[in-house]
């Protein structure tokens, strides 16, 4: 098997040779400024195959740097270097990268699968490494039959010439890898593709109907045990003392070791270590958070709203439209911690050695693993390889930027001093934290005479995912860590006088990026309160939105697109309504249009979604139509009836008995239309999450006259 | 020891008889196709067939499967030439995959005892089955469409 080396070309340049045995693909330094504020590919090292390697049997096998955890990532990726290496689809294969420098998201600083980023960052670099080996199998070609390189073309696997001779890729590898790299890599003219844009079916999908997709929870390996933690009910909490005989005493238990965060039960599997933790007797040391409930942050919530917060925007002179303004309206919005129930619970495998050690876990941050490990073990970063499984969900909880479940297996490998899996319960997951924010917001509006919105008003109350974490000292400034006001700094609606500020109190319930992150809030939020204003002006939420887009064109063609598609404004049967709402986050433009009833007992049925999409330039329709369906079932879920709730400093909920997730029964008929353009591309697994809940909400008032401003809309129906 | 069928071959384990079927599967026999999800019945992860009904494995004790024919993912076919496995690779249901094994299970089982399942049987018949990325409108369509190839003879 012949390699097909990529690297940067500004290491290229400075190692100033082609390695051995493998063909260089001399690509730019990735010119984006990352988390850092650095140039991100500067200290790329050689890294043999990093993105493609062609077998002698013509397989293409594709390193793809991205966790797949459902989003599609395992095929986007390699549609993007297929499309320009032209080598046919029915030969490619993924496998996950290693941790290395070179597969760093530019957008973050480390490898990391978030922030719906991944085609909208590789979508060139992908493009090149495709186009860089073309243009070397051509010439390798050319050189083999002693003719021009512009008599050759390369197309579906093969190189042909203008004479008729024709080898495949596999049979060009060889003398590809022995070539220079191009100085110039040309890539196709969007008219001439042949995949991308079209719904090339998953690649992953026929292992995962036949039960072989390994995900971290299936890793095994000899000798490996298995273990469960107990930790402590209140966060914070600590260890006071633990009596193990219980444990000890059943079958297939093998030790009891405490680490950090709690005693871990190891066992020969995972029954066993799971009778064994039941068993287990542990005395906790509750923190200071064990008077800590859902009601007394509400109420602190709702008094820290009052007061001025840190301003992440001001335009205008919003206090004095207010005053002015002939008719004021103000509402207050609230959103609950949520867990993002993954399906597959948290899980890390270890084998600890000496001077090295190996991880396999569904991740997303790789190379957040990678060091909390070394930390842990006091080694080389080097020296810990991570095997990326499949992810069994992610939405957030799997790029923890503490790698808290990693940090876990690690600890109790290194306890046990020998290779284990620890593995969560669903229990063990819902209670675990790292929950989407509890948020409040404040909202306040002028509406003119006209029933123009004149003045705007937006307080967010809610703990900082930021802080805390590598990210804080860089991107949190003056008080305002982005990810809370995102959404709600940014708002698109045309209004002269806007104020949004912010308070980010500190708590000990650990909080993390749950699928659209900020947005899941200010989105509801904003759509909710954009929608109270229409109504309290007398005009229709769609044209009332529109009016105030004028500049926004994108927003206006997926709100037209939506209304159009949905039959905005016709007569719809008795006993149904419709809302909208309009948003844009990581690049790209959603706007979706619930259709809502009431069932008989007056719980919410939501019957019918129609969303309109704008991602710019894409990948695969296919899976952009799954990710909005995906996004509008995650959302409706949490609209609905999610929430985590805090009692005596103890999370409330526990399994799906209680933290109940949309099942088939409730799903509605989901529309999708993308619309096609050709501006830069923009992210798909989260942006049509946060749309559905103020979509949802604005129908319910339209059918029933009741404004739901807090959410779930269902507390407490469970199955 | 206690003695059962799995995927067509006898089995013999000696694991504790509370022991459920789900780790059995899983750790014992290392057939990892079947997951789990929770533990209590609730998501359907972890749905195997017992002597042909769909059945939650993470709580039934092993003991109740002594003598009975158990079915798996893998034992549906490796081959993925079962008419519901073509159906979900032709709509291109899964994306993150974990439960897809459990909803394959149930469908197949729901198939098996109508062929020609209405929407509403199917909400019911899948509502046991929890899927995190939403997957289930593709899920529908392809019940409909696995059901049409076995009525046009492609039942293996």
């Amino acid at each position: 098997m012949s390699e097909i080396v990529n690297l940067s070309r500004r290491d290229f340049i400075k190692t100033g040779v082609v390695a051995t045995g493998g063909l260089v693909l001399g690509l730019y330094a990735v010119p984006y400024t990352g988390l850092t504020g650095d140039a991100v590919a500067a200290e790329t090292p050689y890294n043999p195959g990093a993105f493609l390697r062609i077998g002698a049997d013509d397989t293409v096998t594709i390193l793809v740097n991205k966790s797949e955890m459902g989003q599609g990532v395992y095929t986007a990726i390699p549609m993007l270097i297929v499309e320009e290496l032209d080598c046919g689809w029915k030969k490619v294969r993924v496998e996950p990268a290693p941790v290395a420098p070179v597969y760093n998201n530019p957008m973050i600083g480390a490898q990391i699968t978030g922030g719906s980023s991944s085609v909208r960052t590789e979508w060139e670099r992908m493009s090149k490494v495709g186009a860089a080996a073309r243009m070397m199998l051509i010439s390798a070609a050319a050189k083999k039959w002693k003719v021009k390189e512009t008599s050759c073309r390369a197309e579906n696997g093969k190189v042909t010439s203008s004479s008729g001779k024709s080898m495949t890729y596999g049979q060009l590898a060889d003398l590809a890898a022995t070539l220079p790299v191009p100085e110039k890599i040309f890539l196709k003219d969007p008219s001439a593709y042949k995949i991308l844009g079209k719904p090339i079916p998953r690649l992953d999908t026929p292992e995962k109907v036949n039960g072989s997709a390994i995900f971290g929870f299936d890793i095994m390996r000899p000798g490996m045990l298995t273990a469960l933690v107990a930790r402590p009910p209140v966060f914070g909490g600590k260890v006071k003392g633990f009596d193990a005989a219980k444990a000890k005493a059943v079958p297939g238990v093998r030790e009891v070791v405490e680490i950090d965060s709690g005693v871990a039960v190891a066992a020969d599997n995972y029954w066993a270590a799971k009778r064994g933790r039941d068993a287990l007797e542990v005395v906790w040391d509750d923190s200071p958070w064990a008077a800590l409930s859902t009601e007394s942050m509400r109420g602190q919530y709702a008094e820290l709203a009052k007061s001025a917060g840190a301003v992440a925007r001001k335009d205008g002179d919003p206090e004095k439209a207010l005053a002015s303004a002939s008719k004021q309206v103000s509402a207050e919005y609230e959103v609950p911690y949520l867990a993002h129930a993954d399906m597959e619970p948290l899980s890390c495998a270890v084998d600890p050695g000496p001077d090295h050690c190996e991880i396999w876990t569904g991740t997303q941050g790789q190379t957040w693993s990678r060091d909390a490990a070394a930390k842990i073990l006091g080694i080389d970063p080097k020296s810990v390889k991570v095997n990326t499984t499949f992810l069994g969900g992610g939405f957030g909880r799997r790029g923890n930027p503490h790698s808290d479940f990693v940090v876990m297996g690690v600890h109790v490998a290194k306890a046990l001093g020998k290779p284990v899996k620890v593995l969560w319960t669903r229990e063990d997951d819902t209670r675990g934290g790292w929950y989407r924010p509890f948020w409040f917001n404040r909202m306040s509006a002028g509406l003119d005479a006209d029933g123009n919105v004149i003045a705007w008003r937006h307080t967010i109350v809610g703990q900082s995912i930021m802080a805390g974490t590598a990210f804080e000292k860089i991107r949190v400034k003056d008080g305002i860590d982005p990810s809370s006001v995102e959404g709600a700094k940014d708002l698109p609606y045309e209004i002269q006088n806007i104020l949004v500020d912010l308070h980010s109190p500190k708590n000990g319930v650990p909080v993390q990026w749950w699928r659209s992150v900020g947005h899941s809030n200010t989105g509801f939020a904003v759509e909710s309160f954009v929608d109270e204003l229409a109504h309290a002006a007398g005009k229709d939420p769609y044209q009332f939105r529109r009016a105030m887009l004028a500049s926004h064109p994108r927003h206006r063609a997926v709100l037209d697109l939506a209304a159009e598609k949905a039959n905005w404004g016709t007569a719809l049967p008795e006993g149904r309504a419709q809302g909208i709402a309009v948003l844009e986050s990581y690049g790209s433009f959603v706007c979706q249009i619930a259709e809502v009833s009431l069932d008989l007992l007056r719980h919410i049925r939501v019957n019918r979604v129609v969303c309109a999409v704008d991602c710019g330039r894409y990948v695969n329709p296919s899976i952009i139509k799954a990710q909005m369906q995906s996004a509008i079932v995650y959302g409706l879920s949490a609209a609905l009836y999610g929430a985590i709730t805090i009692k005596d400093g103890r999370v409330e909920q526990s399994n799906f008995n209680d933290y109940k997730v949309l099942r088939m029964d409730a799903m509605p008929i989901v529309e999708v239309h993308i619309i096609k353009n050709n501006e830069n591309p923009g992210g798909i697994g989260e942006p049509g999450t946060p749309v559905i809940a103020p979509a949802v909400a604005n129908a319910v008032f339209s059918l029933t006259g009741e404004r739901l401003r807090r959410l779930p809309m269902e507390p407490g129906i469970y199955v | 020891m206690i003695s059962f069928k799995v995927n067509g071959r006898r089995y013999e384990v000696d694991v504790p008889v509370e022991t459920p079927l789900l780790w059995v599967l899983r750790d014992t026999l290392g057939l990892t196709g079947t997951k789990y999800g929770c533990g209590m019945a609730l998501c359907g992860a972890c749905t195997v067939h017992v002597n042909g009904h769909a059945a939650r494995s993470c709580v039934m004790p092993v003991s109740e499967a002594i003598g009975k024919e158990i079915l798996t993912i893998e034992g549906l076919s490796a081959d993925n030439s079962h008419p519901v496995q073509r159906a979900w690779i032709e709509e291109d249901v899964p994306q993150c995959g974990y439960c897809q094994s459990g909803q394959i299970m149930s469908a197949a089982a729901l198939l098996a005892a109508n062929p020609n399942p209405a929407d509403a049987d199917i909400d019911q018949a899948m509502s046991s089955n929890i899927c995190r990325c939403g997957t289930y409108q593709r899920i529908r369509s392809a019940i409909h469409r696995a059901s049409a190839m076995m009525s046009q003879g492609g039942r293996k």
